[in-house]
Order: C-alpha cells, then sequence, then structure tokens
C-alpha cells in the first residue's frame, strides 16, 4: 500500500488524498487512522479540515448504563467536550497551530504559558482519550502486557488499583487520574484541572475524568462509588495496552 | 571514672535535672495543645426555601454531604497535626497542610456561603440593605448591573472548581471581585469576604447541568444583601 501511495503521489495528489481518507475510514477502530482522529488530529493531509475534531463516542450514549447514564454521556461529551474543542478550534484559528493535532496544541499552549489556549486543548486531547478507556463491561484486572508490566512497577494489580483509587479520591476539586509510562516504568499521578502528563514527558496509557461534571448525574457526592465503578466495570484494558505498546516503541 | 563518689552523684543530680526540665516542657506543650473540634452550622432556612433558584436536592447534597464532609476531612487531618505535633514529626506536619486547606477552605467558604443567600421573598435591594455600599458600588462599578456582570463574567471564568468573590480590601478601603481556586478561602488574596458564590459544579449541576453562566444569571434571586451589608459594615468600620 505505502510503495502504490508514493507511486501516486507525484501525479495524482487526489487520489492520494482520498486514499487518505479511506484508510481512516475503514482502519480498525483499535489502529492507527480512527485513534490519530480521536486524538484531536486533523484531518489536514485531505485538505477536508485545519481544526481539531470532536470524534464521537466510541459507543451508543446508553452503553454504559447504568453506571455512566445516558444523560451524562449526553452533557459530558455533547456540551463539555464539545465546548473545548469550539473554543480551542477559535483560539488557534489564524495562527501557525491551524492544522495542529490537539496534543501539539497542548505542549506548545504549556511552553508559552498560554493558559486559556492549553486548558481547551489539553481538555479537548483528555476527553478524547477517556471515551476510549472505558467499554462496556470493561474493569478488572488486565491481561497481557500491560498486566505483567503493572504486577513489574506495582507489585500487584490491587497495589495499581489503591494508588489510583487514592489519585482519584484525593484530586482537590476538578482533575484527572492517569497511568503513564515514563520510559523505563509506569506510575499512577493525578492532576488538576485539565493538566496531562504529557507535559511532564510521560507518555498516559489510562485516564479517568474526575471532574464532578463526569460523575455528579450519576453519584452526587459519592466520587469514591464512580472511582470503584470506573476500575471495576468500565476500564478498557485493550485500549490501554495499545497504548502501552505505542508508548514502548 | 569519677573522680570521687561526690562527683558522680552531682553528674546524676545534673541529669535527673535536665530530663525533669524536658518532661516539664513536653507536659506545657502538649497540654496547650488543645484541639478544636469543628461543626456543621445549620441553614439559617429550610432545604426548599431557595426553590425555584437552587433545588431542595441541591442544598440537601450541598450542605448535608459536601460541607459536612469539608467539617469531618477538616476535623480529622486536625487530629492528625496534633498527633505530629506532639511526636515533633514536622515532615507529617506538612505533609497535612494541603488536607488542612482544603478541607478547612471549604468549611469557611460554605459557612460564609450559607448567610449569603435567603428565599427570593426576603431578598432586599443592596440600597435598601446599606446605601454606604450601594454607594461604593455605584461609585466603582458604574451601578449594580454593571457589576453584576462583571462578578458573573469573572466567576464563569473560573476554570474547573472555585468560587467568585466580593471582598472588601481594608488597605485601600475598596470593594474589589476576585475568583478563587478549589476551596481556597479568601482570606488568600488579602480580602476580606462579603458575598461569595460557589461554582464547583456540585453547586449547580443537578439543576442547570453545563450552563454555568444561567446558575449565575439566577443566583442573584436569593443573595441576601443584607447578610453581605453586615459583613461590610464590620469589614469597613
Amino acid at each position: 500500500v505505502l510503495l502504490s501511495i508514493t507511486h501516486a503521489m507525484f501525479t495524482k495528489y487526489a487520489v492520494l488524498a482520498s486514499l487518505a481518507v479511506a484508510a481512516n475510514a475503514f482502519a480498525p477502530s483499535f489502529l492507527g487512522g480512527r485513534l490519530s482522529l480521536r486524538q484531536g488530529q486533523t484531518s489536514s493531509a485531505t485538505g477536508v479540515s485545519m481544526k481539531i475534531e470532536l470524534p464521537p463516542l466510541p459507543y451508543d450514549y446508553t452503553a454504559l448504563e447504568p453506571k455512566i447514564s445516558k444523560t451524562t454521556l449526553t452533557i459530558h461529551h455533547d456540551k463539555h467536550h464539545a465546548k473545548y474543542v469550539n473554543v480551542a478550534n477559535q483560539m488557534i484559528e489564524g495562527t501557525e497551530m491551524e492544522g495542529d493535532d490537539a496534543e501539539a496544541i497542548l505542549m506548545k499552549a504549556h511552553k508559552d504559558n498560554n493558559v486559556g489556549l492549553f486548558n481547551n486543548a489539553a481538555q479537548s486531547w483528555n476527553h478524547a482519550f477517556y471515551w476510549d478507556c472505558m467499554k462496556p463491561n470493561g474493569g478488572g484486572a488486565p491481561t497481557g502486557d500491560i498486566a505483567a508490566q503493572i504486577d513489574k512497577d506495582f507489585g500487584s494489580y490491587d497495589e495499581f488499583k489503591k494508588q489510583f483509587d487514592v489519585a482519584g479520591n484525593t484530586a482537590f476539586g476538578s482533575g484527572w487520574a492517569w497511568l503513564s509510562w515514563d520510559g523505563s516504568k509506569l506510575s499512577v499521578d493525578k492532576t488538576i484541572g485539565a493538566g496531562n502528563p504529557l507535559t511532564d514527558g510521560k507518555t498516559p496509557v489510562l485516564t479517568m475524568d474526575v471532574w464532578e461534571h463526569a460523575y455528579y448525574v450519576d453519584y452526587q457526592n459519592m466520587r469514591a462509588t464512580y472511582v470503584t465503578t470506573f476500575l471495576d466495570e468500565l476500564v478498557n484494558w485493550d485500549f490501554v495496552n495499545e497504548n502501552f505498546a505505542k508508548a514502548k516503541k | 571514672h569519677y573522680a570521687t563518689e561526690a562527683d558522680r552523684i552531682v553528674i546524676m543530680l545534673r541529669q535527673s535535672l535536665r530530663s525533669a526540665s524536658a518532661l516539664r516542657s513536653a507536659a506545657k506543650t502538649h497540654g496547650a495543645r488543645a484541639m478544636s473540634t469543628y461543626a456543621l452550622p445549620s441553614l439559617p432556612y429550610d432545604l426548599g426555601a431557595l426553590e425555584p433558584v437552587v433545588n431542595t436536592e441541591i442544598m440537601t447534597l450541598h450542605h448535608g454531604k459536601h460541607h459536612a464532609t469539608y467539617v469531618a476531612n477538616l476535623n480529622a487531618a486536625l487530629e492528625k497535626y496534633a498527633d505530629a505535633e506532639a511526636k515533633k514529626d514536622v515532615a507529617a506536619m506538612i505533609a497535612l497542610q494541603g488536607a488542612i486547606k482544603f478541607n478547612g477552605g471549604g468549611h469557611v467558604n460554605h459557612s460564609i456561603f450559607w448567610t449569603n443567600l435567603c428565599a427570593p421573598k426576603d431578598v432586599v435591594a443592596p440600597s435598601e440593605a446599606s446605601p454606604e455600599l450601594a454607594k461604593m458600588i455605584d461609585a466603582q462599578w458604574g451601578s449594580l448591573d454593571a457589576f453584576k456582570t462583571e462578578f458573573n463574567t469573572k466567576t464563569a471564568a473560573v476554570q474547573g472548581s472555585g468560587w467568585g468573590w466580593l471582598g472588601y480590601d481594608k488597605a485601600a478601603k475598596k470593594l474589589a471581585i476576585a475568583t478563587c481556586a478549589n476551596q481556597d478561602p479568601l482570606s488568600t488574596t488579602g480580602l476580606t469576604p462579603l458575598l461569595g458564590i460557589d461554582v464547583w459544579e456540585h453547586a449547580y449541576y443537578l439543576q442547570y447541568k453545563n450552563v454555568r453562566p444561567e446558575y449565575l444569571k439566577q443566583v442573584w434571586q436569593v443573595v441576601n444583601w443584607k447578610n453581605v451589608a453586615e459583613r461590610f459594615k464590620a469589614a469597613s468600620a
């Protein structure tokens, strides 16, 4: 495929463009194209958009009931996440960052200490990542490479679970709990607001939103119950394993 | 190795005097650190009093769960702090400061908040509550509406969890609008709190969902200007 695209490049740019769109549309959702779009990447190669995209949920709005309700997913995705994407796009319009993906924008905004742009770009990235971190009938102990690495770096899944639970419950205010790879080991972190371990040079493999809007309709003040439910019944370990595999390369 | 038995006795006496003095100062230190316990204040109105602006469900959770948890966690943190201090474990004391600031701030902020609000029928205009306060608002913002607009714009813009405040700057003898993150109390800015509006999502989400600006637009219908005026009078005395 790569050879034929290279050959076509010099004479049929439009064909290349449509091939790229097709590749993105039909690539398996856990690899490559759709994933890169999910990270808020633009499709500038196709000339279609120079903006951060709002990816659709990877499942139906009712898919996570009763752990996370349709009401929550609807407002969380269609209002909160959408607003971060819209505001970030407004902020980058006419700037050199038009055409960059959300990750590139949040890193530049962090470097430039542009708090407003960082908040919106990072929240765009964080939410796109978060949707994929969950699946119906997920949760529980992982399998695969991530399971082995968790045992190595935490001692056991239970110890990881305890640390992740504490991180989620002690983010004093709005924030996120993370499992990240720093190049040689996994660690659990918590961030406040739009914070993301990417700015510390780490690669996130799993996140959990603990802003109140993520759980208030379903759990009210009981953040602890939401955190336990996320760990026991929602974590998409397949996605975590994919992220881990990419991070280790 | 003692020159004489007398020398040995003198050395033993000195040692016991030193330990006695150490025991005395330890007792003084430990005894003086009696720890206060903080309590959840009662609401000055029924849980449904602020309807339809802030509904009963929110008030029940906000006061009975969120504020109650801050109080419980503050007391727990202070108890641990007292233990750490008795052991002279400074590292442990420092480690507890985040929890004390967060839960203590939450308790302080919400205690002010409940008094800042009242039933819609009990609301009076600032000019009636305190002509002096109303005059200062007009002088600094042009009008009450202009003040509310700036307050709402700044408070809506709080990223994540926090509070919007009308505060009094004692040094400058002026009012000021300020916002604080999380449960940081207004005292951290040097201002004296007069009116606080909670914009943590738990304060409005069940009714207003993501539309924080609508909550801010409506909440003025339950602002207790009499209480704000009392605080202003005390602060500007």
